[in-house]
């Protein structure tokens, strides 16, 4: 039998065995070596597209190729994976409960799968999801953790009920000011004591009409890499606002505490500093929204064109709560922009489409950078922006190579 | 009579039937573990055909198995540090010494890394060497291009 063929059955027996029983497919997903038989060998993760680039098996990071990003709502195998923990060992839709409470919260309730299905009014929108880390690896001097290239972000359409509804079910003391979730994955190390990231958002987003406690992706469940059964979602902040495999909300009268809600987690310089800067903790500021980014999808980088036919560079633009006014397009490293076709967001948080038809004045080599402006007037630097500890909010211009031949 | 003879003939075709079926089983039982054998050799042997290419991997200065580079106490780092996640989170990484040790002093504050002892030095050693940040300026040029017709 030949090897490769041999390994991918292996990896549809894993795919067969984790669709057959919901109940235990931790092993499967939670343990590389199941999936990985050499390093020479492409491993691909269990209803995810195998083009995405695995950044980190244990736990599981792996981002999508830009020209992988094309589709204007994203589908669910093209969605970036974002892990800080392992995927929970027991997953009984059954059984799986949501509880809100905290300090300020009226009452302590818990609603069962079936009830906020029924209890309470469904909603779809297309929410920008994009990791607070996306681009980190352009930093220098570089930062810790998952080198993110341009692929940790997606845009498909989400559907559940409104965080507001199920806030307002429970009542809201008027000292709230922040929300924090509770997930069931499981720490690296295996105890089940230990959280592995609790964070959240302040009360303004979180009763925002499109902010929601969500089961499904385009019309299906969440894959079980992205927080199934139940997440939040909150679009256009940092992905790790939006807790996967939700289990409880707690309304608070502070700024939430959670792990990764301190120190240089998901948190940036108050002040502009120097590359390589050492900066006290105390200095450091929660990030909120994430800003204006655009990212080609078409055509995929390394396009070799033959004379001066035309061709169609198109992509996404999102601005965290904002929406986008335009989106330039350089052919001379930044020196002249054309203006690109922009579509209508199709609700607040949802990114938005960019065409145009370019065609390459004379043979060479170019590079097409594409540049947003947001609704505050605000676009894309063209080099890396202000450097932080953690390599965050990294909107520089996204970049492609071409040819003329 | 007749009656009779009719009966036993169906007894006969039943048994028939019954034998081929237990035949047919028992073939496929005994058939099992020889395909199951052969898909194993075959695949024991691409094993040894990739063993062979991987050789010049390793002159390369790269650990096929974890991908690190193989200096001095590269085994120790591997040990170590795949114990909680994959060697992915160190090789996709760079750090100045100092880096490399406050990255170690937060594991051990938030992710219940033990208390490395004499090893920290061996470790540090290595991943100051081996894993040192590169300097690539505000904007790196566009590299690993994979050209295509358009």
């Amino acid at each position: 039998m030949d090897r490769k063929k041999f390994i991918s059955s292996s990896i549809v027996v894993s795919a067969a065995a984790f669709l057959s029983s919901k109940f235990s497919f931790a092993e499967v997903l939670n343990e590389p070596e199941n999936l990985v038989k050499s390093t020479q060998e492409k491993t691909v993760i269990p209803g995810k597209h195998q083009g995405l680039t695995i950044l980190n098996p244990k736990p599981w990071n792996a981002e999508t190729p830009p020209h992988l990003l094309d589709d204007d709502i994203t589908p669910a195998d093209k969605l970036f994976v974002r892990n800080n923990g392992l995927i929970p060992e027991e997953i009984d839709i059954d059984n799986w409960t949501l509880t809100i409470e905290g300090e300020s919260a009226d009452s302590k309730k818990t609603y069962t799968l079936a009830e906020l299905k029924t209890r309470f009014k469904q909603y779809t929108y297309q929410l920008t999801l994009e990791c607070g880390g996306n681009g980190r690896k352009e930093f220098s001097p570089p930062a810790k953790g998952n080198q993110w290239d341009l692929g940790a972000v997606g845009c498909p359409e989400w559907t559940g009920v409104r965080l507001k509804d199920v806030l307002a079910d429970v009542g809201v003391k008027p000292d709230a000011v922040y929300i924090g979730y509770y997930g069931k994955d499981v720490h690296l190390t295996g105890d089940l004591e230990k959280v592995v990231i609790s964070r959240g958002v302040p009360i303004k987003k979180a009763i925002q009409a499109e902010s929601l406690i969500a089961w499904s992706i385009n019309g299906e469940d969440l894959p079980v890499m992205n927080g199934y059964p139940l997440r939040l979602i909150f679009g256009g902040w940092p992905g790790s606002t939006s807790g996967k495999w939700l289990s409880k909300i707690v309304v608070r009268n502070k700024v939430h505490d959670g792990p990764k809600m301190g120190g240089k987690s998901y948190r940036v310089p108050k002040y502009p500093v120097a590359p390589g800067i050492k900066v006290p903790e105390e200095d450091m500021k929660i990030i909120e929204e994430m800003p204006v980014k655009s990212l080609i999808t078409h055509p995929k980088t390394g396009a070799m064109v033959k004379g001066e036919k035309d061709f169609e560079v198109r992509g996404h633009a999102w601005a965290g709560d904002l929406s986008i006014n335009a989106v330039h397009v350089s052919l001379d490293y930044g020196a002249t922009w054309k203006l690109c076709q922009l579509s209508k967001a199709l609700n607040k948080n949802a990114w938005q489409h960019f065409s145009i038809k370019l065609s390459l004045p004379q043979k060479g080599y170019y590079e097409v950078w594409a540049r947003a402006t947001d609704s505050n007037r605000v676009m894309q630097p063209m080099v890396i922006p202000n450097w932080n500890p953690k390599g965050y909010l990294n909107n520089a211009c996204h970049r492609i190579a071409v040819k003329r031949v | 009579m007749s009656d009779n003879d009719d009966n036993k003939e169906a007894l006969l075709a039943q048994a028939d039937g019954v034998v081929k079926t237990v035949r047919f089983v028992f073939l496929v039982i005994l058939l099992f573990p020889v395909v199951f054998y052969f898909s194993l050799k075959i695949d024991f042997e691409k094993d040894k055909i990739t063993d062979f290419v991987e050789q010049p991997l390793v002159e390369n200065g790269i650990d096929p198995e974890s991908g690190l580079i193989i200096d001095e106490h590269y085994e120790l780092v591997n040990g170590t540090c795949s114990a909680c996640h994959s060697i992915n989170l160190v090789t996709q990484n760079s750090a100045t010494r100092e880096g490399w040790k406050e990255l170690i002093v937060w594991m051990q504050k938030t992710q219940k890394l033990w208390d490395l002892g004499e090893n920290e030095i061996l470790i540090l050693d290595y991943l100051e060497k081996n894993y040192a940040p590169k300097e690539q300026g505000r904007r790196a040029p566009l590299k690993d291009i994979d050209w295509y017709e358009l």
